[in-house]
Formats: structure tokens, sequence, C-alpha cells
């Protein structure tokens, strides 16, 4: 599976929910499939983006928090599963594209190449349901039905060591950041 | 040695007449109280974290929603989420009101404690983030209301270091 495809395949379903990308790939190929002002792509501290998740659905439980995660990245914040584990937000699902490769700075092998299992993790962090997933139909029906569950989930998708081509945006830091934060304020509380 | 519970709920209120809905933090000797009252008021939402640096991520994510946060950690943990206070907070600028026990200043018994305490104000300074000291009960709720005025005007880190005169009676 590349994870340009499964974007695709959840693309449209998108809309309604808060989206948090790590940077690089994964923030250029979201990009690439159009902007969306409930986009943000956090383009540097790497590990925080689920952190970042967190903090809107703690503040925000009635909004949907998506969160686009690297290996790399969660590699760097192992932590972040138990914070997320203990609190359980019925409305975060962490998805994690693992290329077992921090590919954006070169393609260096990470752990998860050499037997690091970032579900497992996941699970014995205390977060009840994680997956992990080579099959992009699956994907597909993983983050359909995890999104509407009372637990947080996370669902790990192994995709192909294959980037954008192109890893430029022209989208300004603080822009995307005041863009963001504008969308939020404006969506109405249920 | 008693961690001072007066002195912690002077913080403690000072922080919520400042509106702050959400509070981080990791276990910390002289941060007992405040973490308790945290954790028993139904108006705040408490993140125990792993890492201190995670805090700065929820920081974020409390602001994008609109709702003030704090950071409650000890220096040492200041110390370990410098990259996510630089390359979150400060390049994304997002308010951080950082509530920083000071370990390792004049008096520190724990010889672990005193390397971080030599470093923490110059820290600061490197990294250009204002800071102010408090160590009596008297200035409490005005320097938590500037402190966290200055975060939320300038939309940047704050810190202010809680010293042992303030939290040990």
């Amino acid at each position: 599976m590349k994870r340009i495809d499964a974007l695709k395949r959840i693309y449209k379903l998108l809309d309604s929910k808060l989206i948090i990308t790590n940077m690089g790939a994964v923030a250029a190929e979201l990009y690439s499939l159009g902007h969306k002002k409930n986009f943000f792509y956090l383009e540097h501290s790497m590990g925080l983006a689920s952190s970042v998740g967190l903090g809107i659905a703690l503040s925000k439980p009635d909004i949907n928090v998506i969160v686009l995660d690297g290996d790399g990245s969660v590699l760097m914040n192992l932590g972040t599963f138990s914070t997320i584990a203990r609190y359980n937000p019925k409305n975060l699902t962490h998805i994690i594209f693992d290329n077992e490769s921090l590919l954006s700075v070169g393609g260096f092998p990470t752990a998860t190449s050499t037997g690091t299992n970032l579900k497992n993790i996941a699970l014995s962090s205390g977060i009840k349901f994680a997956y992990e997933t080579k099959d992009i139909d699956e994907f597909e029906s993983l983050f359909e039905k995890n999104i509407n569950i009372d637990n947080a989930s996370v669902i790990v998708s192994k995709v192909e060591a294959k980037g954008p081509e192109k890893f430029t945006m022209d989208l300004g830091l603080i822009e995307n950041k005041i863009e963001f934060k504008r969308h939020i304020n404006s969506l109405k509380e249920n | 040695m008693a961690v001072s519970v007066k002195n912690s709920e002077l913080i403690y209120k000072s922080l919520k007449k400042c509106g702050v809905k959400i509070v981080s933090a990791l276990p910390e000797t002289w941060l007992v109280h405040l973490i308790r009252f945290s954790e028993e008021d139904p108006d705040m939402q408490l993140v125990r974290l792993a890492k201190e640096e995670e805090g700065v991520g929820i920081s974020a994510g409390a602001h994008f929603a609109g709702l003030k946060s704090a950071m409650l950690m000890q220096n040492h943990g200041f110390l370990a989420s410098v990259n996510g206070i630089v390359s979150l907070a400060q390049l994304y600028r997002i308010p951080l009101l950082m509530i920083i026990s000071y370990r390792g200043e004049m008096g520190e018994t724990d010889p672990w404690q005193t390397e971080g305490g030599l470093r923490t104000e110059s820290t600061l300074k490197a990294l250009d983030i204002p800071y102010d000291i408090i160590d009596s009960s008297e200035s409490v709720e005005k320097k938590i209301n500037k402190a966290a005025v200055l975060s939320e005007s300038s939309e940047r880190p704050v810190a202010l270091l809680i010293t042992r005169d303030l939290m040990v009676e």
C-alpha cells in the first residue's frame, strides 16, 4: 500500500473532522490532495502531533480529531500512547503510516524495520483498540469503523517507503495555524 | 520539610482567575498539592503526562480550541521540553504559561538537582523566554496574572519559577 493511495481513500471523510499531521511526507501528500482549513500540518517538533491531537480532543469532546502520524515521529514520543490511553478520548483516532523509514531525511531505517511493533506497544500502553494492516481496503474499513467508536484508537498502516515528488507547500506555518484555529472557533458545539 | 498548602492554593486560585481550564503536569514534590487541586476540581482538565514535552502539544491543542492552559513542571522537565517549546510553541506562536518549580537553587539539599538549577535561568534567557521568580506569597496572584496576560498577547511561552521559599515550609 502507498500512503498517498490510503490518504485518497479517506480524504472525502475528513471534512467534518480536525486533522493534525506530522511533518514531511504525510503533510505534503495530504496537502497535494487539496488543502482544507480543517488541516493542521505540524512541520516540526516530531512526536508531538498526537499530543496536539489529544489537547484538541480533550478541549472539544464533540468533534472528531484525526492524527496522521509516522513511525519515526511516534518512536520519538512513545509515552504518548500511555497518556492517550489514560484519558481515552473517544473522539481521537491516531493513524500511523509506518514505512519503517525516516523517509523525508534520506530513508534511514527506523526500529519498526528491526522488530518494533507499534500496534503492540499501543495495546500494551493501554489503548483498547489498536490495529495494523497492510491492505488498503482493510485500512479504509478500519478508519470508517474506528472514527465512530467510544474509545481512542490507533491504526498502524504499513506503507511503502515512497514519498511525494516535492515537499514544498504554499502555506505559511503561522497562516496554517491562524486559519485552523479560526476554523475550530467557528464550529458550533453539539 | 512540608510543601505549603496555603501557597499552593494561592497559585491554584490565581491560575483559575486567569481562566485556565487545562493543566498538564508531571508529579514533582513541590507540585503535589497543585496537581491534587487540579484533579479534584470538576472544572479543570488535568492531563498527567509521561514526559513534560507532551504538555507543549496539549497546550497547543487547547489554544487551537480556544481554551487557556498551564503547564506544571520541574525545571528539569522544562529542560527536557526545549525542542517542543522552540519548534512548536515559538515556531507557531503558541502561548504557554509554564509554572516551573525551581529546584537546585540556594538551599537545595539534593545533589542531583543542582546542575539543572544552575542552568535554568541561563536556558530561559538563551531561549528568549520572559520569566519571573515568585518567592513570596504576596506577589503570587499579580505575577501569575501578568505572565498569563503576556503569554496570551505575545502568543509565546512565558515562565514563572516558583522557589523553595514559596513552596517549602
